[in-house]
């Protein structure tokens, strides 16, 4: 007989590999969807957040003009002098222009006081979209009265109904409307400064317009022909880079929103990305498992004469579908949780976004699915390779570990390379694609390394004095197919996200109530004109508060650095000077020390007062002065109100920027700027909300143009902001979670079939029901302390370090959270353990066997 | 009368860690088709061992083994099991059966692996033969020890082998169902004229075939006809 004749058939026939693929499932269905729910939740995340930038991105171009309310606005920190307001009165078809700034308004039903943005407006913007309130011609009418819109949080905590009063600067308004959206506002930014809007014409009358204060004005254009409008604003984009003047077009308002948006959407995908590698990593480890337990069906089946490529493709085709069916399903409940997402984000979005099913999102979402559960189910079935015929005469050794196989290898190097390409889709750079993929990487590398570690320790440091049932419990934790590993990484992965979501909310939080210590000061008043200083200080007097700064501040404009100016940095390239620098308005004040909250870094403070012929020394915050890119002896030339200063660098501060309490980029010394136009600011200390709100009652009543901001209300908004966004997190990281739930469920389960022998031996042998449950409930209590306390002490330094070096914080958290999520996690898992492994314990022993095995 | 297995100065070494064990030394033998022959010895004679060299199932450390004039020893894994899939048979003591199949689909499925069609009916009279007729769509795990040797001695005669080996066949099995099953292999032996190839600790079944292998401790220490031999009857 010739070796041609031996040679097997190359072409595997596809259908009876199908048969063998359904037939071999049997018996094991419900392990297998269990298996594969891993990956639903990690992929219908992803589908959401595919279907949801798909829907912003379409509903940002559908509504780009609603989003800026018109076709072009012109922006300004000051009013239009003539030149500007010529030029503007001859721009589009209609015209509207708004005034903003931060005030005080008075609900004179209840004497509610609260620092607002308010909005004077003039003419019929918005042109596209609508102010929306109730009621809904409330957005149009409040025009034609002494009438004002207030924000619907505002009028809800204040209890302020339409028709009541309110009090902005010296001027009462009647509420004519509630307002619940305006264009391009979102949730968020409304909850950092509440809109009021009154009409533009009420806006003199309110004696709020002082100088010092800051002002924002808006010029809204709106256009019959686009055409028009983009040769006008040709025309007169020089006027308005040299006037200070800053445009925006619904165009450049939609990139600006899609662009905000895609960072959003990608920090969220990239959440959801996480998921799914945690489900992948399930699903790689109960196929582990799995396929262990078929090595002898597919030794029978080589024994038969069932080639590698044969036996390899049966289990390939059952992953494949798994992988597929986990793939579909969860792109299935992405469309789902999408039609959710909008309300989760309505706070973050701009605009309001449709709910339709994104077809190619779908399919982005079921391709990501099937090709990350094949690469990863593939790392186990190469195992089916070298599982010899042999094995059917007696258990043959161990495969060879996965780093001596060169296709496991090769393999681990693909899926890192997917990942990391998938991240780079996702992100800006190479090198953050790198960084993310390091960072996941790491963390499981970590989490492995310390329960291979732990898991050593437990054999190595046997408690040999202990009863049975606790050696059994123990034992299990190092014994052959033991989940240890699986379990610390899955368990420990989450603990790690819920962690540090809670860490860095609890971090932030605390550094601001922190700052409210005793004898901090937790109250300022700003705006305080030359005229009403004495009067204010006065007042501060009858309520008996401190009075720890009583600051001048004068705002000015940098004219030249080096001798530089805007269009000579802009032209210089290798000063490094950026052209900000000579944008917007700096509030600087005069001083002859320091503060306790500053020290001297290069140079020395001027102390000594001017005297005219003098240099002007002036000191610099240390990051601002890099940022300038100068250094000690340089030249600035500041432009005050008109009148032009020159100064010399002196020297360089570090400042803690975090107590409440008014700090400056830039100090003058003292004798030069007391003559210049300038306000003031008053920092305070009030004891109790009671004595806050009576004492800013009284400022708001006698000085209408003077603003308070109290601690109280820093960390309401701050807690709002925080509760929004931690909200959207939340929302994502639960997908992990639930995962991670997921992957233990099915992890436990897996074990069960691994124990099935032994318990049933066990059983066999005289143990009690109760035993049995104590020796399995000692099992998860073990691996469920050691992924909980594994995740959350990594969390904790993962915490501690962006803690210390993002927010320059310092880190010590509450020992309660810790102990709640350790025994939260932990109870949790021997919660799942005990309950899969019921139906052993409570059928006989016979029964179970002939039934699983 | 042709030589079906051909054994020349095999031997078996086995690393374990840094020691050598050398389970088989130079073992020489040749069957001829259609025998019946039995190989014993005590346990780790290397009766298994040698069973796996000459069904393919592993390779010997030195020696040849030539299958029905193929050399088994320098082919690779697929070809070897293409040559089992076409020319061997095999029974297990612990019966091999494969326990998401049915009986039905465990006899067929060497024939399905040959890409035969129209396999059922064959499967079905085959099982019918082994007493199995009502038992055709039983898994394994449902049916008694004995049941599960006859669908095992029928998946081997499914592809009417050139040879069959045998693993202990009866060591699982009660006497009463062990004299039933080695009855029914000898019957079906019978019909199919294949070689069959047994190892066995048991001496009656033993003696119940035309040759004797002894080993110990990896040699070859008798070989000799019984009373069975088609010259000694």
């Amino acid at each position: 007989m010739s070796t041609d004749q031996l040679l097997p058939d190359k072409k595997p026939d596809i259908r009876w590999l199908l048969l063998m693929a359904w037939r071999d499932s049997r018996r094991n269905r419900s392990r297998l969807v269990l298996f594969m729910s891993s990956i639903v939740l990690g992929i219908a995340a992803l589908v959401a957040i595919f279907s949801l930038s798909d829907h912003v991105r379409n509903d940002i171009n559908n509504q780009a003009k609603t989003l800026l309310g018109s076709d072009l606005v012109i922006e300004s920190n000051k009013a239009a002098d003539s030149s500007v307001q010529m030029m503007l009165d001859t721009l589009g078809n209609q015209r509207s222009q708004e005034c903003r700034f931060a005030s005080m308004i008075y609900f004179t039903k209840n004497n509610g006081t609260r620092l607002v943005q308010v909005l004077a407006l003039d003419g019929d913007y918005p042109y596209y979209g609508r102010l929306e309130t109730v009621p809904v011609e409330a957005g149009t009418d409040f025009r034609k009265g002494q009438q004002a819109l207030v924000d619907q949080t505002l009028m809800l905590q204040f209890d302020a109904k339409i028709g009541d009063s309110i009090r902005v600067g010296e001027l009462t308004f009647i509420i004519a409307g509630t307002l619940t959206r305006a264009p391009g506002r979102s949730g968020l930014s409304t909850t950092i400064a509440p809109p009021v809007y009154i009409p533009f014409r009420y806006l003199q009358q309110t004696g709020l317009l002082q100088k010092g204060s800051r002002f924002n004005y808006s010029y809204y254009f709106r256009y019959d022909d686009q055409t028009a409008m983009d040769k006008q604003l040709a025309a007169i984009s020089p006027v308005l880079e040299s006037k200070g003047l800053d445009y925006e077009t619904a165009e450049s308002r939609k990139r600006d929103t899609g662009r905000q948006f895609e960072d959003v959407s990608r920090f969220l995908t990239l959440i959801g990305f996480i998921a799914l590698l945690l489900g992948c990593i399930g699903i790689a480890s109960s196929i582990n498992i799995y396929i262990r337990e078929k090595i002898p069906a597919i030794a029978i089946l080589r024994c038969m004469g069932a080639s590698t490529k044969q036996t390899f493709l049966i289990y390939l085709i059952q992953i494949t579908i798994l992988g597929f069916i986990g793939a579909v399903t969860g792109a299935l409940l992405g469309t789902v949780a999408q039609q959710v997402l909008p309300f989760v984000l309505k706070d973050i979005l701009p605009v309001q976004i449709s709910t339709s099913v994104s077809w190619p999102s779908v399919a982005k979402g079921i391709g990501l699915g099937v090709i990350l559960s094949f690469l990863f189910g593939l790392l186990p079935l190469l195992s089916i390779r070298s599982i010899s015929p042999l094995y059917t005469l007696r258990v043959s050794v161990e495969p060879a570990p996965a780093w001596r196989n060169p296709w496991q290898v090769l393999l681990f190097a693909a899926i890192l390379f997917f990942i990391t390409l998938f991240t780079r889709l996702q992100v800006q750079s190479w090198t953050q694609a790198f960084i993310f993929t390091a960072g996941v990487l790491a963390a499981f590398l970590l989490l492995t390394a310390v329960a291979v570690l732990l898991r050593g320790m437990v054999r190595r440091f046997f408690p040999s004095s202990l009863s049975y049932l606790w050696r059994q419990g123990f034992a299990n934790l190092y014994r052959p197919n033991n989940q240890t590993i699986l379990l610390v990484v899955t368990i420990g992965l989450g603990t790690l996200f819920i962690g540090i979501l809670y860490f860095m909310q609890d971090m932030l939080m605390s550094r601001v109530s922190m700052s409210a210590g005793n004898n901090q000061p937790n109250m300022v008043l700003f705006d305080i004109q030359t005229t009403q200083k004495a009067a204010v200080t006065k007042l501060v007097e009858q309520y008996h508060l401190p009075l720890y700064q009583d600051v001048p501040i004068v705002t000015m404009r940098i004219e030249e650095i080096n001798g530089k100016n805007a269009a000579a940095a802009k032209k210089d390239s290798v000063s490094g000077i950026p052209a900000r620098a000579f944008e917007g308005e700096l509030r600087v004040t005069y001083r002859d020390s320091l503060t306790n909250t500053e020290k001297i870094t290069a140079g020395k403070l001027e102390t000594k007062p001017y005297t005219p012929g003098d240099n002007i020394y002036i000191s610099l915050e240390e990051r601002y002065a890099n940022h300038l890119k100068v250094s000690i002896g340089d030249s600035i030339l500041f432009n005050v109100q008109g009148a032009l200063l020159p100064t010399i660098v002196g020297s360089f501060r570090d400042v803690d920027w975090r107590r409440v309490q008014t700090n400056f980029r830039v100090i003058f010394p003292a004798g030069v700027l007391e003559d210049a136009p300038q306000f003031y600011v008053l920092v305070t200390r009030v004891s109790s909300n009671e004595a806050s709100a009576s004492f800013q009652q009284a400022v708001v009543r006698q000085f209408p143009n003077v603003s308070v901001i109290d601690l109280g209300l820093i960390l309401k908004v701050l807690d709002e902001v925080l509760d929004k966004i931690g909200f959207v997190i939340r929302f994502m990281a639960g997908f992990s979670i639930i995962t991670g739930l997921i992957v233990l469920i099915a992890s436990v389960y897996v074990s069960k079939f691994q124990r099935i022998q032994e318990t049933v031996l066990l059983r066999t042998l005289g143990a009690s029901r109760k035993q049995l449950y104590m020796i399995t409930a000692l099992e998860y209590f073990f691996l469920g302390t050691l992924a909980a306390g594994t995740g959350i002490l990594l969390s904790l330094g993962c915490s501690y370090i962006l803690a210390k070096y993002s927010f320059d914080a310092s880190f010590s958290p509450s020992l309660m959270p810790i102990l709640v999520l350790f025994f939260s996690i932990s109870l949790l898992t021997v919660a799942i353990g005990l309950f899969n492994s019921r139906g052993i314990v409570n059928t006989p022993p016979l029964e179970v066997l002939r039934k699983e095995v | 009368m042709d030589m079906i297995l051909n054994v020349h100065n095999v031997s078996k070494t086995y690393q374990s860690g840094n020691k050598k064990l050398t389970v088989l030394h130079d073992i020489s033998f040749t069957i001829e088709a259609g025998a019946i022959v039995a190989i014993v010895g005590p346990s780790g004679s290397g009766k298994t061992t040698l069973l796996g060299l000459c069904a393919g199932l592993d390779r010997a450390s030195a020696g040849t083994i030539e299958f029905n004039k193929m050399r088994m020893d320098d082919r690779s894994e697929d070809e070897r099991a293409f040559i089992r899939n076409r020319y061997i048979g095999f029974i297990f003591q612990n019966f091999q059966l494969i326990p998401t199949l049915t009986a039905l689909e465990n006899v067929m499925v060497p024939l399905e692996l040959q890409g035969e069609k129209h396999i059922r009916p064959r499967a079905v009279a085959l099982l019918g033969k082994v007493g199995l007729a009502d038992r055709l769509h039983h898994y394994p795990a449902q049916l008694s020890g004995g049941e599960q040797q006859r669908v095992s001695i029928a998946r081997a005669f499914s592809t009417r082998p050139k040879i069959l080996f045998a693993d202990e066949p009866t060591g699982n099995l009660d006497d009463e169902t062990s004299a039933k099953i080695v009855s029914l292999l000898f019957e079906l032996n019978r019909e199919a004229g294949t070689t069959l190839i047994i190892v066995t600790h048991n001496s009656e079944l033993a003696e119940s075939t035309q040759r004797i292998i002894r080993l110990k401790g990896g040699h070859i220490i008798a070989d000799e006809p019984t009373s069975n031999t088609p010259l000694a009857v």
